[in-house]
């Protein structure tokens, strides 16, 4: 199985794991998640529709990130996971 | 009903109405306790319990001097398990991480109440979550003393922790093995508790220079270890190094310049933060290169302001708790660095009062609204993290008072609609100094017009909260619980807000 | 005109949500020697963005991005479609280099309709110190900026606090900067704990001929700028001199405290107060 990591768990960070998968499936960690988890999530299914990527498994470990961290994140592990055949 | 800062207060209990409000009302004091002839000498916590007949539904008292390095209340809460005593009433002055049993003690129905002025670590947490049955009533520094002094409060058994004793009852923090500095919080529970017992690890012929009176000292206990004074530090004692928190502090340092209230005799009180530290150092640079000298610092003391002492940068320190071993150290050889009772603080009823003499003070938040209402009890989820101790004392006492803060702390924006708890109303807070731009309370429009034509960027406290949202996106609203565990109490004895369960 | 710039390492989010509130007047995205070599994407992703979508932005954008033989070379470049960036900080720069980038540049300029992105040359080798007047005269270069701990180590000596060693780069660099009319930037001072060391460096920097300093650490900012501004002697001064010439018109030259004021010196304080204005000094 295919998997692309980037990021950290340093504040203000996050880190994102893609894997192949069957389904899309999305799971965020958040310690801001009361207050931020449907941008978080909007984010992440923006990005995937962005890159036209379906079948993945997300998870964000995130630490506080702004949503182009985020954003950036889950990019680099995407193209990690692409290119890591 | 609703009080003055807009929240809701069950009818039962005085709502807030305003931080002046004490001044309409006369000090209540009830007698002292007699003063004893003879004090008695026991070897454990357990004999105290059978000679005071200690029992369930009574009221105990501590101080957190020793901070996260105490051990007697600890002990103590080993001997309410051990005979199982219930519905106690604690009072301690501050709860630390470290005090773990209270947490089985609150589960087990042991204690049911507490009063205390600041709390965090698993006894916060435990609270929050709403296992104490009855009520957690958080106080300022100063309001405690009120409260005890007033009777309002009425303590059975005041367990002090005592570095040192003597052989008539006298004590104090000032050396010893497990030396903590001054007991300015021990000193109302001492003089108006119905019984006094100091517990101590070390017992000497004669103390010279004692702040406990043995005149009303019951008993001594003496046992093996009463601390670790390792544990009183607080946090770092280095400078920080975020360069966010530089940048506020020399900022802060900078416009104290501005309106000239860095001038000979001045007098100031910070947090023990470390952007706190970073301000203490910018101000002492303005100190040394413009040849000022002040009157004193006070508060907690920590090692930064005992060197501006010894650099012969202020007269005098007036210090309630140290915070570190070089304020221990200073306090024990420095005639010049003075302890306070938390009354001598900020006892809203208390003639002259340092606090009242303070030209300006730095404070911290965890949240802020519109209205500059400052929260330091909960985080922005609503759990227990701190308290008041001295802020709302100190805000309203001081002729300045300025919160510094960055805006965003992992993406939380500092600045909310509203705060989840009101700990210090907004109309004793001055200024907001952030990484962004700094917000004077439009009530102060004397320094509007001061700092008016500087090039400090002043923008209004909407704005940083609308600049804040941009950069974080808007974050949804955390809605309460009905459930209340617990009340903010102002330090005039009325009601600021409520604490509810997570 | 600015008077420092400060690098932030391009895969750490908290300094880059920070980058515009530090004190620099202007910030460097760095994603060569920041940045490890395993992150390169990541950085250039985040970077990438940042610029894009976030809402605040330093007043000046730089982008360090990787040499020319790299791998990470172009994918670098294709930053300046985000349309903030001012400054690409070209590393290792020689002719040669700085042709490559020109191409580059050009090429997405045209396809993309881009403004034209100007080019801060980091001038770092024996080489590039040697081609410096040829460097500056580059339509793209608008500074040049010293590197000092590369150089020290092409020529394999050791960097000493008062900097000797690089006094013949330092000269070479303001020389061809003030006769080119383009800016000349310190190498950084990597001794971020000293403060009295760094106003020392700074200190010789300018009376040298540097116009700015480069900074790896926000708090030494303070110093930088205080140090390459002009001092409250020197705007008094210029104040005085622009008086002067107000009730002195028609004449060429005339004195003022029994100096004479000419062309050369009524420019000298022209400049003098146009930077206090720029940098809010009274």
């Amino acid at each position: 199985m295919r998997v692309g990591v980037a990021g950290s768990k340093e504040s203000n960070d996050c880190l994102v794991t893609v894997k192949e998968s069957n389904e899309t499936k999305i799971v965020i960690e958040s310690v801001v998640a009361a207050f931020f988890y449907d941008q978080i999530k909007a984010t992440v299914e923006e990005t995937l529709k962005e890159m036209e990527i379906e079948n993945v498994s997300v998870t964000v470990e995130d630490k506080g990130a702004l949503d182009y961290t985020i954003k950036s994140r889950l990019i680099s592990a995407i193209k990690r996971m692409t290119l890591d055949v | 009903m609703i009080n003055s800062v807009n929240r809701f207060i069950p009818d039962n209990l005085i709502a807030y109405q305003g931080s002046d409000e004490y001044k309409n009302k006369k000090r209540i004091l009830i007698d002292k306790k007699q003063k004893q002839l003879k004090t008695v000498f026991l070897n454990s916590i357990e004999e105290a319990f059978d000679l005071y007949n200690i029992k369930s539904e009574m009221c105990l008292s501590f101080h957190h001097h020793l901070r996260n390095g105490d051990f007697v209340i600890q002990k103590v809460c080993e001997v309410i398990k051990e005979r199982d005593l219930k519905n106690l009433h604690f009072a301690p002055s501050s709860i630390f991480p470290s005090y773990t049993n209270i947490v089985d003690l609150i589960k087990t129905g042991n204690i049911t109440d507490i009063h205390t002025n600041y709390l965090n670590g698993p006894v916060a947490k435990t609270i929050s979550e709403g296992n104490l049955s009855g009520k957690l009533i958080m106080n300022t520094h100063g309001g405690r003393a009120r409260l005890i002094e007033s009777g309002d409060l009425k303590i059975n058994i005041a367990f002090i922790a005592c570095p040192v004793v003597d052989k008539l009852g006298n004590g104090t923090g000032s050396y010893g093995k497990s030396a903590c500095g001054t007991l300015g919080y021990a000193i109302s529970d001492l003089e108006y508790a119905d019984v006094v017992i100091l517990v101590t690890d070390t017992i000497v012929e004669k103390i010279e220079h004692k702040q406990i009176d043995g005149s009303y000292v019951d008993a001594v206990i003496q046992i093996n270890q009463i601390g670790d004074s390792n544990g009183i530090i607080s946090g770092t004692t280095k400078l920080t190094k975020d360069p966010i928190g530089l940048k506020i502090a020399k900022e802060c340092s900078m416009i104290l310049k501005e309106l000239g209230v860095i001038k000979n005799g001045f007098s100031m009180q910070t947090g023990a933060g470390k952007t706190s530290l970073a301000v203490v150092k910018y101000i002492r640079d303005i100190m040394i290169e413009d040849g000022i000298k002040g009157s004193f610092a006070s508060g907690g003391i920590t090692a930064s302001y005992v060197q501006m002492l010894e650099e012969n940068l202020f007269d005098k320190l007036y210090d309630v708790q140290c915070f570190d071993l070089e304020a221990v150290e200073s306090y024990h050889k420095n005639k010049n660095h003075l302890a306070m009772s938390a009354s001598q603080y900020g006892n809203p009823f208390e003639n002259n009062t340092v606090a009242s003499r303070l030209s300006f003070v730095v404070l911290g938040a965890a949240e802020i609204d519109l209205d500059f209402n400052v929260n330091v009890t909960t985080d922005s989820m609503g759990y227990l993290i701190g308290g008041s101790g001295g802020h709302a004392d100190i805000a309203h006492e001081a002729d300045l008072t300025i919160v510094i803060s960055p805006l965003i702390k992992s993406r939380i924006p500092l600045i909310k609609d509203e705060v989840m708890t009101v700990t210090t109303p907004g109309c004793d807070i001055d200024m907001l100094i952030t990484e962004r731009g700094i917000a004077i309370n439009p009530n102060r429009l004397d320094l509007l017009e001061k700092l008016k034509n500087s090039h400090f960027p002043l923008v209004s406290i909407k704005e940083l909260y609308d600049i804040t949202h941009k950069i974080t996106g808007v974050p949804k609203k955390i809605l309460k619980s009905s459930e209340i565990i617990g009340y903010v109490e102002y330090r005039d004895g009325s009601f600021i807000d409520c604490i509810y369960k997570i | 005109m600015f008077r420092s710039l400060l690098f932030i390492p391009g895969n750490n989010p908290s300094m880059i949500q920070n980058a515009d509130v530090f004190n620099s007047d202007g910030i460097i995205f760095d994603l060569e020697d920041s940045v490890d070599i395993n992150e390169k994407d990541n950085a250039r992703n985040l970077v990438n963005n940042y610029l894009s979508s976030a809402n605040n932005y330093p007043s000046l954008v730089v982008l360090r991005v990787n040499p020319i033989d790299t791998e990470f070379f172009k994918k670098d470049i294709e930053l300046i479609k985000t349309k903030k960036i001012n400054y690409i900080l070209l590393p290792k720069t020689t002719m040669d280099a700085l042709n490559v980038l020109e191409e580059m540049l050009y090429d997405i300029e045209v396809k993309f309709d881009l403004d034209t992105v100007k080019v801060i040359a980091l001038v770092e080798s024996a080489k590039s110190i040697i081609q410096i007047f040829k460097i500056a005269k580059h339509c793209r270069v608008e500074a040049i900026l010293l590197g000092a701990e590369d150089l020290c180590n092409d020529l394999e000596i050791d960097r000493s606090n008062e900097g000797n060693e690089i006094l013949f780069a330092r000269s070479r660099v303001i020389y061809a900067c003030a006769s080119n009319n383009i800016i000349s930037i310190d190498t950084p001072n990597t001794n971020i704990d000293d403060e009295l060391l760094l106003r020392e460096d700074c200190l010789n920097a300018k009376n040298l001929g540097m116009k700015a300093k480069s900074s790896i650490h926000p708090s030494q900012l303070e110093i930088i700028n205080e140090v390459f501004s002009p001092s409250k002697k020197e705007i008094i001064w210029a104040k005085r001199v622009l008086e002067a010439v107000e009730k002195n018109i028609g004449k060429g030259a005339f004195s003022l405290d029994g100096k004479m004021i000419d062309k050369p010196i009524i420019l000298k304080a022209q400049k003098i107060i146009q930077k206090a204005n720029k940098y809010n000094m009274e």
